[in-house]
Order: C-alpha cells, then sequence, then structure tokens
C-alpha cells in the first residue's frame, strides 16, 4: 500500500492543488471571453496583484497583532477579493472600455490586455522588487501526516493545511458560481449575454450591468486563485505570469465561455501535468521481483522529464486546438 | 504623409544624438547595431501581421531557432563530440525519430486498411505513443552519454553568414509545421496557439543541454566581421578600433535590412502584395476570387518567420553569448509587437522607425529611471522620509511599465501607428 500513497502524494494532491488554482483562473478568463468576445491576457496580472492585496493586508494584520486559527491568508481573503474586484473594474473602465467604445477589433483589445499585463506587472516589480515573499513569515505552515499504517503503508498520506482549505474554499466557490449563473436574475442575464449578446439587449438585459458584474466575479475569482498559489508556493511578481498559458489551455480545453468547462479543464491539465512527471518506478518496484533480469525497470519512469512540466499544458492545448478547437464542452466559437 | 514620415525619421535621428551625446559611443553603437536586427525581426512581424493580418505570438520561438542555429553553424568544432560514439548514437536516435514518423504517417493512412472511426484515433494514438517510446529509449542515452563525455555537440565551425541564413531557413522549416498546425484557427485562437509552441520551443532548446548547452550558455560565438581584437592585433588604438568593428558589423547588417525592405517593398507593391492585403480585409471575397487563401498565408507566415530567424540569429552573433534563459516572452515577443503597433501595422518605414524608437525608448528608460529615482531618493531623504532603496533592481523594471504604458496610449491615441499605412485606391 505504501507505493498507493506515494501515489496520492504525488499525483492526487498536487494535481488537485494545481487544478484548483488552473480552474479559478480560467473560469474568469472564460467568463470575460464569453461576455466580451477577447482573450483576457492580463488576467495573470489581476491574479499576482490580487495576491499581493492579501499579502499586505496579512502584513497589517499582523502587525496589528492579530492572531487567527487558519493561516492569515484565508482570512483576510474576502477583502482581498473585493479590493481586486474594484482594481479589474478600474482596468477596464481606464483601459478597454475607450476602446470597445471605439469599437475596435476583439484583436485589439487582446493587444491592450497585453499592454495592461505590463504596466500592471512592472507596477508591482516598481513596488515590490523582484523578490519573493511569504505568507508564512510570522505564522507557521501546518502540515497534516495521517497515518495510513492501518492500510499497511509506511508512509503517511501528507498534505498541508493551506492546501486542504484550498481545495475546501474552491469547492465552496464553485458551488456558489453555480447557484449563481442558473438561480439568480444577474447569472442567468450573463448567460444569456454570453450566448448571444445582441439578443440579450434587445430583451431588455442590462448589458452594461453585466459586464460589470463579469469584472467584478472574474477579479474576485483570479485574486482567490493567486492568493492560494502564492500560499501554496511563494510570492512573487511573476507567479501568474508563468501560469497563464496553461490556464488558457485550461479555459480552452473546457470550451471557451463555458463555466463548467473551465473547471473541468483546469482540473484535467492539473492532473495531467502531475501525472506526466510522475515517476512511474515508484509504484511499480514490486514487479522488479517478478520480472526477468532483462526487464527491471530503470530508477526513473516518467513520461516527460521534470523539467518540461509546464510543456505538458501547452502540448495539450495545441493537441485541442489541433483536434477539437471548440473544447469538450462545445464553447463559443465566432 | 512622407513630411511626416521625413519629420519623424529626424526626430529619430536626433534622439540618436542625444543618446550619443548622453551615454557614449560604445553604448549608442551596439544598441544601434541590436536596433537593426529587432527592425529586421519587426519586419517580419510586419509581414505577418500588417500585410497578412496573422497573429503571430510565437516570436521568441523564431528568435531562439534563428540564435541556436548561427551558434551551431558558426562555433568552433568539438572534436571531443566527434571522436566519441556521440555521433553514432545520434544516428541511431534519428534512424528511431525516422521510424517513429514513419509509423504514425502509417497509423494516420491505416483508414486504407479499413480502419475507421474510433478504432483509428486509438490505433494513431497508440503510434505516437510507440514513436514516442522508441525516440525517448534511443535519445536519452546519446544525450547523457554525450553530456557525460563530450560537453555538447559543438558547432561546424563555418562563417557566421552561414549561420545567419541557416538561421533563416531553420525558422521557416519550423514556421511551416506551426503554419500547417495553427494556421486554421481564428485569431485569439491563434495566438494562444502560437505562445503556447514557442514555449514548447524555448523548454527543447532550454533542456537540449547535448545540443545547446541549456543554462550553461555558449560563448564566444565568432563575428562574420573583424573583432575589436584583430583591429588591436594590427596596432589600431582602443577607441577607434572599436568604432571600426562596431560599424564593419552595423554596416552589414544595415546590408541585409536595407535588401530585405528592398525585396518586401517590391513585393509588397506587385501583385502578390494586392492579393496578400485582400486575403487580409476580407478573405472569404478573396476565396470566392479564386484566391487559396490557406496556401497564402502559410505563405506570408513562413517569409515573416524568415526575417525573424535571420534576425534572431544576428542578435546572437553580435552579442557573441547564446543563453537560452535569457529570452524571455516580454523581451522577444511583446516589445516586437509594441514596435509594430507604434510604428505602423502594414508600413516598412513604420515597422523600422517604431522598430528603432521603442528599442531605445527600452534601453534608456532604465538608466533613465535611475536618474530619477536618485533626485527622488535625495529629494525625499531631504524631507525625512528615507531614501528609496532598490534603486538599481527598481529602475530595471521601470521599461516594462513604461512599455505597457507606451503600448496603450498609442492603441488609444494612435490605433494605426504613427507612420500608418499607405491606402492607394486609385490603381
Amino acid at each position: 500500500m505504501t507505493e498507493f500513497v506515494f501515489f496520492i502524494n504525488q499525483v492526487v494532491i498536487s494535481g488537485a492543488v494545481l487544478g484548483c488554482i488552473y480552474a479559478l483562473g480560467a473560469v474568469g478568463i472564460t467568463l470575460i471571453f464569453g461576455i466580451l468576445r477577447f482573450a483576457h491576457f492580463a488576467h495573470s496580472e489581476l491574479m499576482t496583484s490580487g495576491a499581493f492585496f492579501a499579502f499586505m493586508l496579512a502584513a497589517l494584520f499582523a502587525s496589528w497583532g492579530i492572531v487567527t486559527p487558519i493561516p492569515t491568508g484565508f482570512v483576510v481573503l474576502p477583502i482581498a477579493m473585493v479590493m481586486s474586484a474594484i482594481f479589474a473594474l478600474g482596468i477596464d473602465k481606464g483601459f478597454y472600455a475607450p476602446l470597445r467604445k471605439r469599437g475596435a477589433k476583439p484583436v485589439i483589445l487582446l493587444i491592450a490586455s497585453i499592454g495592461v499585463t505590463l504596466m500592471v506587472q512592472g507596477l508591482i516589480r516598481l513596488f515590490f522588487g523582484a523578490g519573493s515573499y511569504s505568507f508564512f513569515e510570522t505564522e507557521t505552515k501546518d502540515v497534516f501526516r495521517i497515518d495510513t499504517s492501518f492500510l499497511g503503508s509506511t508512509r503517511p498520506l501528507v498534505i498541508t493545511e493551506p492546501q486542504l482549505l484550498m481545495i475546501v474554499v474552491t469547492i465552496i466557490s464553485v458551488l456558489v458560481l453555480h447557484f449563481f449563473l442558473t438561480r439568480s436574475r444577474l447569472g442567468k442575464a450573463m448567460r444569456a449575454m454570453a450566448d448571444n449578446a445582441d439578443l440579450a439587449q434587445v430583451s431588455g438585459i442590462n448589458t452594461a450591468l453585466v459586464v460589470r458584474v463579469t469584472w467584478i466575479v472574474a477579479g474576485a475569482l483570479a485574486c482567490m486563485a493567486g492568493t492560494m498559489l502564492a500560499l501554496d508556493v511563494t510570492l512573487k511578481p511573476d507567479l501568474a505570469f508563468n501560469i497563464i498559458i496553461p490556464i488558457f489551455a485550461a479555459a480552452i480545453v473546457g470550451g471557451l465561455g463555458q463555466a463548467y468547462g473551465a473547471i473541468a479543464g483546469g482540473l484535467l491539465i492539473g492532473f495531467a501535468e502531475s501525472l506526466a512527471v510522475f515517476n512511474w518506478t515508484m509504484v511499480l518496484r514490486p514487479l522488479n521481483g517478478v520480472l526477468p533480469e532483462w526487464m527491471q525497470l530503470p530508477a526513473t519512469l516518467a513520461l516527460v522529464p521534470t523539467e518540461y512540466k509546464l510543456t505538458v499544458a501547452f502540448v495539450i492545448l495545441v493537441v485541442v486546438l489541433l483536434v477539437r478547437p471548440t473544447g469538450i464542452f462545445k464553447g463559443a466559437s465566432s | 504623409m512622407i513630411r511626416r514620415s521625413l519629420t519623424l525619421f529626424a526626430g529619430l535621428f536626433v534622439l540618436i544624438l542625444v543618446i550619443g551625446w548622453a551615454m557614449g559611443l560604445p553604448f549608442t553603437s551596439s544598441r544601434l547595431v541590436e536596433a537593426t536586427a529587432y527592425s529586421l525581426i519587426a519586419l517580419g512581424l510586419n509581414i505577418q501581421w500588417g500585410y497578412g493580418g496573422l497573429f503571430n505570438f510565437g516570436i521568441m520561438g523564431f528568435l531562439m531557432l534563428g540564435g541556436f542555429a548561427v551558434t551551431f553553424i558558426s562555433y568552433p568544432i568539438n572534436p571531443q563530440f566527434w571522436g566519441s560514439d556521440g555521433p553514432w548514437m545520434l544516428g541511431r536516435a534519428l534512424i528511431a525519430f525516422a521510424a517513429g514518423a514513419l509509423l504514425v504517417y502509417g497509423a494516420r493512412k491505416s483508414d486504407r486498411l479499413g480502419i475507421r472511426g474510433g478504432w483509428k484515433t486509438f490505433v494513431t494514438v497508440l503510434a505516437w505513443f510507440v514513436a514516442y517510446c522508441v525516440y525517448r529509449s534511443q535519445i536519452d542515452p546519446a544525450a547523457a552519454y554525450i553530456e557525460a563525455n563530450a560537453g555538447f555537440v559543438g558547432g561546424l565551425g563555418a562563417h557566421p553568414i552561414l549561420g545567419w541564413l541557416f538561421g533563416g531557413v531553420l525558422a521557416a522549416a519550423v514556421a511551416f509545421i506551426v503554419g500547417k498546425i495553427a494556421l486554421g484557427l481564428r485569431t485569439d485562437y491563434l495566438a494562444i496557439a502560437t505562445i503556447g509552441i514557442s514555449e514548447i520551443i524555448r523548454a527543447l532548446i532550454k533542456n537540449m543541454d547535448w545540443l545547446t548547452r541549456g543554462t550553461l550558455t555558449v560563448s564566444p560565438i565568432p563575428w562574420p566581421t573583424p573583432l575589436p581584437q584583430d583591429y588591436q592585433a594590427t596596432g589600431s588604438d582602443q577607441f577607434s578600433s572599436l568604432l571600426l568593428s562596431r560599424g564593419g558589423f552595423l554596416l552589414l547588417a544595415l546590408v541585409v535590412l536595407g535588401v530585405s525592405i528592398w525585396l518586401i517593398s517590391r513585393a509588397y507593391s506587385g501583385p502578390w502584395g494586392r492579393m496578400m492585403r485582400a486575403i487580409r480585409d476580407n478573405h472569404i471575397a478573396a476565396a470566392s476570387m479564386g484566391k487559396n487563401v490557406t496556401a497564402r498565408q502559410l505563405e506570408i507566415f513562413v517569409f515573416g518567420s524568415v526575417l525573424m530567424g535571420i534576425g534572431g540569429a544576428m542578435l546572437v552573433s553580435f552579442t557573441q553569448i547564446f543563453d537560452p534563459s535569457s529570452y524571455q516572452p516580454i523581451n522577444h515577443t511583446f516589445l516586437i509587437w509594441v514596435m509594430i503597433i507604434v510604428g505602423g501595422a502594414g508600413n516598412n518605414w513604420g515597422a523600422v522607425f517604431g522598430a528603432v524608437l521603442i528599442w531605445l525608448v527600452w534601453v534608456i528608460s532604465e538608466p533613465l529611471a535611475r536618474v530619477i529615482f536618485e533626485f527622488a531618493s535625495s529629494w525625499s531623504s531631504g524631507f525625512g522620509w528615507g531614501e528609496i532603496t532598490q534603486i538599481e533592481s527598481r529602475s530595471a523594471q521601470m521599461r516594462v511599465f513604461v512599455l505597457g504604458l507606451v503600448i496603450t496610449i498609442a492603441l488609444r491615441f494612435a490605433p494605426k501607428g504613427l507612420i500608418p499605412e499607405v491606402v492607394r485606391r486609385d490603381a
């Protein structure tokens, strides 16, 4: 059973953590694409700036001497999400809305979003330098080691407190998003506008409000994803810039414009990445006793070497674009 | 229009003189050579985006290919590698690769044997997997052997100009494959696909240590023209040897750029250019006039990438070092896009103007930001607020912000660029 627990530690938990972050980022991208019809590259900077908002709030809490039972990053998350939503609205107002009003093509908005990416990243680096920060400088990162000896395993199941909370928070926010999209008036309006913007407008839906709500939801979710990524690893200015393409891959795999597809795509990419670099020899080692001499397993038997981990997402992206460009769930293709 | 362009270029000339006066000749001359190489790259993107309306966000990948090509062709021969078993093992890996490719090709044609639908998909996936395993089983030991015994493959020791040409050829070959794969996609998808592909190219070149030495970097890569040391050896003093060598490289780069502009302008004003603009503006109408849109777009994608490959090779030749980890999407993809947007898509002179201007803005915003920071720091400490810390690293990041600001302002207030495309309706 040791091998099985090892597999869970290496693939299931790390894949789920990565998948949650990808999913939350991809939902925002896919919503923006559905409503505004452009690929929003600056989403990575919404994530990074959200993480920095949370970091500053956590530092503020620590300086006030407030001690929380769970990591402070999670406690300040709601406030940081509100700040991020306002930030996202401000970016739209300042940079995208004037271009939309001029009737610019989606391609121009895409280029503008790259300009926004560069500006926000430049600002973050200007204020925080190029170094990395940790949420756990003043508090400890709890690690749960669940004893699995009753299963006959010599290894414990290892999960850190932020990872556990992250999975719980993601599940809750996905449920909330689901009820928002299917039950509330605004959520239904959003889906209607994603389906057919002109029809939604003539049937009396306030499209300007829907656009604002989209930015609020996308900004809040991006902040959540960024903060949780920073809690799992470390906070640095290019935190999310490096994973924006895997997130896009997740959104495309799920079908651009499909919120549920983005969640499925995120989890798929997350698991695929951790499965691809998993060393199968660790699990299959008992077979060495059965196999003849010339067929002994090599020390490492991974599908791709570890340094190509991020490349897996790109390969999946390219394959999906080739084989089924509309994604697993049929997405908005026009 | 002509007057506006001339005024802008005159302004650019004054800017170069000011930079030369403020930063000194060695700094300015290297920036000018780099600006020439970037002009060539921007021309490549201008062909793709300005003429053809194709969205290429994978410029970094083509620059890396060019850089690798010139390293491979012009770096001295590594006798340790050629004396060992390395070539033989690589040959076996090549045969394995060919066998795998054949297998995949066979699986894709398996419907001839009556295998259809889901079974064909299954057979294709299986063929890919088997081909991958076969190739890995040969390349992994070869790579480990070469890295342990010879370091890396080394170069061929040929003239760097050949390397530039090979850079163009390599970029063209890869662009052909990428175009075949991705050009059927609409713009946003194409942008994301090309970014993904350029990241794959970067990961490969960075991690194939046996071929490119990866993060260990390769240097010194020879120049096509005499180096400053060569002039010094003949008795010139330091200043004039620097001037002569940099001037020689700049002249060569300018000749390449001039020839490219001349060829492109001729193509642009001919029937070919007219057809390309027709496809860009309305590909459905162009297709209904009997133009093969897909083939023409592939053509334009390959042509643009050739210039990017040559430009990338030129940059590596000039800096004499090939460092795969120095390639970043911001510096090597987005920067070129800003050049085109600011200069004017669809106009060659606009592309060249944008390339030189943005490159100069990019390189001087760091020293400029440092001056401003130091001024602000002395000012704030005079008020008793304390000094600004980490001025060095902060001003280094300033240029990213400036770049983003420039592109958003340009899109807002000059969406067609400073020297916009000239649309002639009389012909």
